[in-house]
This record gives C-alpha cells, sequence and structure tokens, in this order.
C-alpha cells in the first residue's frame, strides 16, 4: 500500500506555478478543482512546444512537420488507452468534453435505440451534462426518463435502482463520482444489475478519474466519458471510451473531414473506428496536452493520489465537522474530493466572497445540479474541492476563513 | 475589502429585513430570478394615483440582495412612479459603472462597494429589476442576467 508520505507535495507544489501567488494580498488556496484544475508546467510546455515546433494539420500531410503532429496526436490517444485500462486504442475517441462525450451517445447511440415508451435511467446525482442530453432524447422519442433516487447522505438507493430496471430500459447513465457531493457511486454493481438486463451503461467520469484509477474493463462499463480540463490537461478536449462493438454499431454523428473514407454525392463511406467520430480538425494540442498530463499522473502514481487524497478528505471532514452551524451536504460512505456544506445564517454566495477576500477559492452555487439541492433542501452550498497538491494548511485555511464568515455574520 | 461589502447597515438589513412580507392588497407586483445562485426575489406595490402607498418583498437570498431589497423598500415608500424609475438609474449606475459616486442617494450608499466586486452585482440588482418589472407591469418572472 502506498502511504501518505509517498507524495511529496511541496515537489509537487512547484511544478504548478499558479498556486505560488497572492490573492487580495493572501497567499492562494485553490479548492476549486471540481470546476477545473490547475495544470501542471510539463502540460503548458507541451501545449507550447507544439505550437512553436509541431503544429500542423494531421492526417493529410505528407510533410514532416503533418508526420509530427499525427504522431503526437494519436501517441496521446495510446496514453489515454492505458489511463483507462481500455483494450483498444480505437475504443478512445476525441472529444470537446464529458459534455460533449455525453450528447454523442444520446444522438448516436440513443437516437437509435431508444424509441417510444422505452427507458433511460439516471440518477438524483447526476451534473446537468447527465440530465439534460437524456431529457431532450426522451422528449424527442416519447420515451421516459427515469430517476435513482439519493438516500439523506447522498448515496444511491441501490434497490431502488434494480426496481426501476425492465424490459423497457435501453440505458443507464451514471456519474461515477458526483460534483456536489462527492459521492463515489457503486457502478460496479450498478453496470452488473444493468447488464443483467441486457441494458449497456454510460459512466460520467468527470469526477473521477483525477481522484482515482479507473479500469473500464474492470468496471465493464459500455462508455466512460471525461474532460481534460479537470485532470490537470486542458480545456476544450475529453474523451469518450466505447466498446468497440458498440461504437462500431453507431452511426455517425457530425459529418464532415476525417471521418470519412470516400465521398460522392451518391453515397459517403465512413472510416474506421474511431475517426468515424472525429469530424474535422480536432483540437490537436489540446490532446498532446492531455496526453502529457496523464503522463505526469503516471509519474506520480493514480493509487497514491488516491492515498493521499483520502486521508486530505478525511482531515477536512472532521476540521468541518468540529464547526457549529455548519453542515456538510453529502455523507456518503464513499466519497472523493468534495466538502459541500452550508452554514447556518450565512447565504453561500456571501461565504463565498469572504472566503475570495480570504484568498480562498471555492465554488458556491448549485453546481449544475439543482436537483441534489433540491434533494436537500437548499438552494446552493459552499463547495471545497481537493487536488492533491492540496494540502492540510489549505484545509486549515479553510476552516480560518470560515471562522472569519462566521465573525462577520455574526452567528 | 470586507467591510466595505459587509456595511453594518447591509448585514443589518439582511438579518431583519423591513417590509418582508407580502402584501395582500398589492395592485402592482413581479417576481425576480437569479439563476446564478437561485435566488428569488417578489416585489409588491400598493400605487395609488402614481404614488407608491406601500412596497414589500419576499424571497430567499443571500446578504447583499437581501439588504438591497429590504432598502428599496423603505427608499420607495411614498415616492411618485417617474421618482422610483430615477432612483433605480441611479441605484443602477451606482453599481454598474465606474463614475464618480452619485450623491443624493442616502442610505443606498452603503452599495458603494459593491462595484469593486463585479460577481455581486447582480445580487445587488435583483429587487431593482424585480421593481422595474413591477412597475411597468410586465407581471411574469424576470432574471437578473
Ligand atoms: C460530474 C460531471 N459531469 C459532467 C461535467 C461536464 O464537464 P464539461 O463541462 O467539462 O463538459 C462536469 C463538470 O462540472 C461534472 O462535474
Amino acid at each position: 500500500m502506498p502511504t501518505v508520505t509517498s507524495l511529496d507535495v511541496s515537489a509537487i507544489r512547484k511544478e504548478f506555478p499558479i498556486l505560488a501567488q497572492q490573492m487580495h494580498g493572501k497567499p492562494l488556496v485553490y479548492l476549486d478543482n471540481a470546476a477545473t484544475s490547475q495544470k501542471p508546467k510539463c502540460v503548458i510546455e507541451a501545449l507550447t512546444r507544439f505550437y512553436l515546433m509541431d503544429n500542423a494539420n494531421i492526417h493529410r500531410g505528407v510533410h514532416e512537420l503533418s508526420e509530427r503532429a499525427t504522431q503526437s496526436y494519436e501517441a496521446a490517444r495510446g496514453k489515454v488507452q492505458r489511463f483507462l485500462n481500455a483494450a483498444k486504442e480505437q475504443e478512445i475517441i476525441f472529444v470537446r468534453g464529458a459534455t460533449e462525450g455525453i450528447n454523442l451517445v444520446a444522438q448516436t447511440y440513443g437516437r437509435t435505440h431508444v424509441g417510444a415508451g422505452d427507458e433511460v435511467v439516471i440518477s438524483a446525482l447526476e451534473h446537468h451534462s447527465n440530465i439534460v442530453p437524456w431529457q431532450m432524447l426522451c422528449e424527442e422519442k416519447s420515451a421516459v426518463l427515469r430517476v435513482i433516487p439519493i438516500n439523506d447522505r447522498g448515496e444511491v438507493e441501490f434497490d431502488q435502482f434494480e426496481k426501476l430496471l425492465n424490459r423497457r430500459t435501453k440505458l443507464v447513465a451514471v456519474s461515477h463520482v458526483s460534483n456536489a457531493l462527492g459521492t463515489i457511486n457503486p457502478v460496479r454493481k450498478i453496470i452488473n444489475t444493468a447488464h443483467g438486463w441486457n441494458v449497456p451503461v454510460l459512466i460520467d467520469g468527470a469526477q473521477a478519474v483525477s481522484h482515482m484509477r479507473v479500469d473500464v474493463r474492470n468496471l465493464d462499463c459500455d462508455f466512460y466519458v471525461f474532460s481534460g480540463h479537470k485532470v490537470f490537461g486542458p480545456t476544450g478536449i475529453g474523451v469518450l471510451y466505447g466498446k468497440e462493438k458498440l461504437l462500431e454499431g453507431m452511426p455517425p454523428w457530425q459529418g464532415g473531414g476525417d471521418m470519412i473514407r470516400s465521398v460522392t454525392f451518391e453515397k459517403t463511406i465512413y472510416n474506421d473506428l474511431p475517426y468515424k467520430f472525429e469530424a474535422g480538425t480536432p483540437n490537436i494540442a489540446g490532446v498532446i496536452g492531455l496526453g502529457a498530463a496523464i503522463d505526469y499522473l503516471d509519474h506520480i502514481g493514480m493509487d497514491a493520489i488516491s492515498a493521499y487524497e483520502d486521508d486530505l478528505l478525511e482531515y477536512g471532514t472532521r476540521a468541518l465537522e468540529n464547526i457549529s452551524g455548519l453542515r456538510l451536504i453529502g455523507t456518503a460512505r464513499e466519497k472523493a474530493g468534495v466538502l459541500s456544506f452550508v452554514i447556518d445564517g450565512v447565504h453561500p454566495h456571501d461565504a463565498g466572497t469572504i472566503l475570495d477576500l480570504e484568498g480562498i477559492a471555492v465554488r458556491t452555487g448549485h453546481h449544475c445540479a439543482q436537483p441534489v439541492m433540491d434533494r436537500f433542501g437548499v438552494s446552493s452550498t459552499t463547495r471545497a474541492s481537493l487536488a492533491f497538491y492540496n494540502t492540510r494548511e489549505d484545509i486549515d485555511a479553510l476552516v480560518a476563513g470560515i471562522q472569519k464568515v462566521k465573525e462577520v455574520f455574526t452567528v | 475589502m470586507i467591510n466595505d461589502l459587509y456595511h453594518e447597515t447591509i448585514l443589518d438589513h439582511s438579518k431583519r429585513p423591513r417590509n418582508f412580507q407580502l402584501l395582500e392588497d398589492a395592485n402592482r407586483r413581479a417576481e425576480g430570478y437569479n439563476p446564478l445562485c437561485g435566488d428569488k426575489c417578489k416585489v409588491f406595490l400598493k400605487e395609488h394615483d402614481g404614488v407608491i402607498d406601500k412596497v414589500t418583498f419576499q424571497g430567499a437570498g443571500c446578504a447583499i440582495s437581501t439588504a438591497s431589497a429590504s432598502l428599496m423598500t423603505e427608499a420607495l415608500k411614498g415616492k411618485t412612479i417617474g421618482e422610483a424609475e430615477t432612483l433605480l438609474a441611479k441605484f443602477h449606475d451606482l453599481l454598474t459603472t465606474d463614475q464618480p459616486l452619485p450623491k443624493d442617494l442616502g442610505k443606498l450608499m452603503v452599495f458603494s462597494g459593491v462595484r469593486e466586486f463585479p460577481a455581486r452585482v447582480k445580487c445587488a440588482t435583483l429587487a431593482w429589476h424585480t421593481l422595474r418589472a413591477a412597475l411597468r407591469g410586465a407581471g411574469e418572472a424576470v432574471s437578473s442576467e
């Protein structure tokens, strides 16, 4: 077992130059990692190097530069494949982000497999991006969206999930980790159970990949999506993993260059995987930057990161629990990376502003998960979200910041 | 900086909002919504011959939006519709321009610190946007976006 001390966090923090600055005269304490993560130097340098030395379009030039760009782009696909332990590189489709990955599946697999009266199952923990694409699909197809309820800790009620499945269920789409509460869903059990009904499962891994090792073959999920910017890579790039057989059976999504093998006005032959789903010039630099982020995570080790963060989350949970008048929202037994809370007598928006003046960056609001807020009877929360470059000192600063909030509002 | 934003008067009005109730005999009303933070605000007016007799509000919001609504109701009492419109425009300028601060805003001047916090301007203007909808008779929900 890797131990907590196996992460040299002060060395790690040096790799993230953005962290070493002052906000409002106080050292920056960045606790908004669930919104987006910071980028290590190696990612920033990979982007710079690409534009300085290697920039060209891919898959189309005979010249050396294009060859180099293509190689780097495809090498990054291999890195993602190994990162997720996918069976084949062709199963890795580059998209804009988790949102686009989900929409791609809804618009291709969804539109060809979901019909009138059919059902799609999601959970009550989902980010809007794993709700709305399915609502749109269900509306178009006169299908029904079913929602797995959650308990007071913010855990999905597994027995209710089992009851929701039936002959009409065509797809299950759930998050691996909830962005609003940090709950780790029992995705392996969910997938197994759904497969018992021959129902494929999409996992929204946007909040999981930065905190834990993900193995899509071990999970046996049918689709898995994540966003590069939440795993220390650039914005505008994300990944859709799909099992080869499913992807092959799906119609293309967008039409354009690269996704075709031959075009005449009578008939177009589509390209093979993964290119069938990558129409047009992709975010080449973004892909290469994501590859650099994955190299960096490999170098640190996802298991060491998980162990370190588990310890930090527990430290943070205990520290916040000791603050009177503070209520943690989301107390699942299995959690990753998120401390969401409300303070009696203080609106989260005000707490967020005062914390900001103390140099502490948190998110306040509904976190694109309004149904979760409704479930807990709050309109919003304050959310501190962790990454492996955060420290116990960051948590201590948060606690001091919260005391300041309570002072200002005399609560 | 904290005290520039969370002026004593603002804290007071956010904890003990004035005119915080439904107005049964209102003849103008509107509902506002700030999609950014989910805050809602309802404004009720009783107007007679172009003069605002009574004005109340309801809603759950942050300290800035609650205090702004509370102080707004105090400032509007007895004003004509025209005066209310003028006040609204001045208050908006107070928050959103970098012009020298207007002078004749009375207690509302406590919001002058908000202009340094662009993310909070919408909190302070929510009640006022709702007021405008009520004055202009657009009774449906408005957003402070
Ligand atoms: C659980 C979850 N799913 C999906 C998304 C959407 O990610 P993106 O906006 O990068 O597409 C997010 C982002 O906050 C998220 O937290």
